[in-house]
């Protein structure tokens, strides 16, 4: 694996590979007091962040670190972004100070490829070989967010192959839930995307999916619902007409998680907005994952770094 | 353990002659009973006779195996059941970034970790030391054992680093363009040690 850019790039097997390699990392550092691995020691990992970030920056900079590599945050504020520093030229000036891997987070859909691209034909100059992963490019895709939630859906479910997804609320600007549609279809899952009509991207019919738009009629028979945040930040016209009446359609209430099955686990990337696609009780109920979830981001990232970067480069 | 370690490029190159037997199935059993007979021997508290502070940790996934059947064995010998572990090496390895990157095995040390537990390490073959190596360092991340001994069913030479075993089961002097293949019921169906020689390899 040289670059992680799309979620569409593994194969059955080498996600698989990946999610073992999660699980693995977990059980070697279990019960340790001190949560440090020499394996990447000497690597140096850059998260560049064009847009605001709490759990995957930090999830990032920890899984380099418990691993020793060198983790050092670029973000787009306080750096040379602010003054006017083109793509091109901040990621050949990363390479070129010798990063082995850079993380990268960026609005514009297609921003990775295309550092992935550069880096790869600068190698020549820099002589440096620079792994990209894509930590979230625009409303492309997000495949770390993929990854850890098909483990935590491992994890809580015993296995992903039959098991029923629904995936609720803002498709049309959530990477995560394209990420999450062709890697969990790939690792033999059921997935139901459930979302107003305004909210679902054009094309959905062709993802290995099936789309409905009533919620209650589809949760007695999901393993897990994953709720996505409403990205108002991306929103530029009136996708529904108010966001009471969302919450009200759309929200996963008290009432409305009682309908799932017992063994069913409640999920949300984060952040969450309370009140708005999910209610605090439910965040809070032992059926929610959504902490686990984010302990298996440090893993999962962790398996990322080691399949980039422990072997000889490619 | 993983195949390279075994030795010879076999993996990389070239053909493997057919087989020689150096362990039959009994030999096996009769080599891991003598084994077991010895960490008894050497382990138990020379008042009390128990074996309460020792623990059994095998590399993956041979090592895994073979610390199993001697611990098993221990029970059967002694009446004491042994805790077995196991401990994943390859984090540690010195030889990560000369291939691609390596699956991981699994890693199951005891609850309450090692702190003042005599812990024997066990794997199938010992040739460089390098694995042990590393063994030892992910060992230390678990706590500080009283000591550490090493058992290994198959000792075939050829050390780079300051390393021996504390229990051999045979010592099989070898070339470094041969193999040592271990087999056991549990994965391969069937119990034996072999020698092929690999040739047209690169190495």
């Amino acid at each position: 694996m040289k670059h992680l850019l799309s979620v569409t790039d593994l194969d059955a097997a080498e996600a698989t590979a990946l999610l073992d390699t999660a699980d693995r990392l977990k059980q070697a550092l279990l019960g340790r007091e001190v949560r440090k691995l020499p394996t990447l020691r000497g690597r140096t990992v850059i998260t560049m962040f064009y847009e605001d970030s709490t759990r995957t920056r930090v999830s990032f900079e920890i899984a380099g670190k418990w691993m020793s590599a060198d983790t050092i945050n670029v973000s787009a504020r306080g750096s040379s972004v602010s003054k006017g520093e083109s793509l091109r030229d901040t990621s050949l000036t990363l390479s070129s100070m010798g990063a082995d891997c850079v993380v990268v987070r960026h609005p514009a859909s297609g921003a990775a490829h295309r550092i992935a691209a550069w880096t790869d034909r600068d190698r020549a100059v820099t002589g440096i070989h620079t792994s990209v992963v894509n930590a979230g490019d625009g409303t492309h895709e997000h495949p770390t967010q993929a990854l850890l939630d098909a483990a935590t859906l491992r994890e809580r479910l015993g296995g992903i192959a039959g098991r029923r997804v629904g995936i609720v609320g803002d498709v049309l600007h959530s990477r995560v839930a394209r990420s999450n549609v062709f890697l969990l279809a790939t690792l033999g899952a059921e997935v139901v995307l459930i979302a107003p009509p305004t909210l679902l991207p054009v094309g959905v019919e062709e993802w290995p999916c099936r789309v409905s738009a009533e919620l209650d009629a589809e949760l007695p028979a999901l393993d897990a619902v994953m709720m996505l945040r409403v990205q108002a930040e991306r929103m530029h016209g009136a996708f529904f007409p108010s966001s009471r009446e969302y919450a009200i359609r759309y929200g996963l209430s008290p009432e409305r998680a009682a309908l799932l099955p017992d063994h069913a686990i409640v999920m949300h990337p984060g952040p969450m907005i309370r009140g708005m696609e999910i209610a605090p009780s439910v965040a809070d109920a032992p059926s929610s994952a959504i902490l686990g979830q984010v302990r298996n981001g440090v893993h999962v990232r962790m398996a990322v770094l080691y399949h980039l970067l422990a072997g000889a480069s490619s | 353990m993983t195949d390279d370690r075994r030795g010879g490029p076999a993996d990389a190159a070239g053909q493997v002659t057919p087989a020689r037997e150096l362990l039959s199935a009994a030999d096996v059993t009769r080599t891991i009973a003598r084994m077991a007979h010895q960490i008894i021997e050497r382990v138990a508290d020379r008042e009390t006779g128990s074996l309460a502070h020792a623990v059994l940790i095998g590399i993956p996934t041979r090592g895994t195996i073979l610390a199993r059947r001697l611990g098993a064995a221990i029970a059967e010998f002694s009446g004491t059941e042994v805790p077995v572990g196991s401990i994943d090496a390859t984090l540690y390895r010195d030889d990560l970034r000369r291939g691609p990157a390596r699956a991981l095995a699994v890693t199951d040390v005891p609850e309450g970790g090692l702190d003042d537990l005599l812990v024997v390490l066990v794997d199938d073959v010992l040739m460089s030391g390098r694995t042990v190596r590393a063994a030892l360092d992910a060992l230390s991340e678990h706590g500080r054992p009283r000591a550490v001994q090493l058992a290994v069913l198959v000792d075939r030479g050829h050390r780079e680093l300051p390393i021996r075993a504390d229990y051999v089961g045979k010592n099989v002097p070898t070339a470094r363009d041969e193999q040592i293949l271990v087999k056991f019921t549990e994965i391969d169906g069937v119990d034996g040690v072999a020698l092929a020689r690999t040739t047209g390899g690169a190495g």
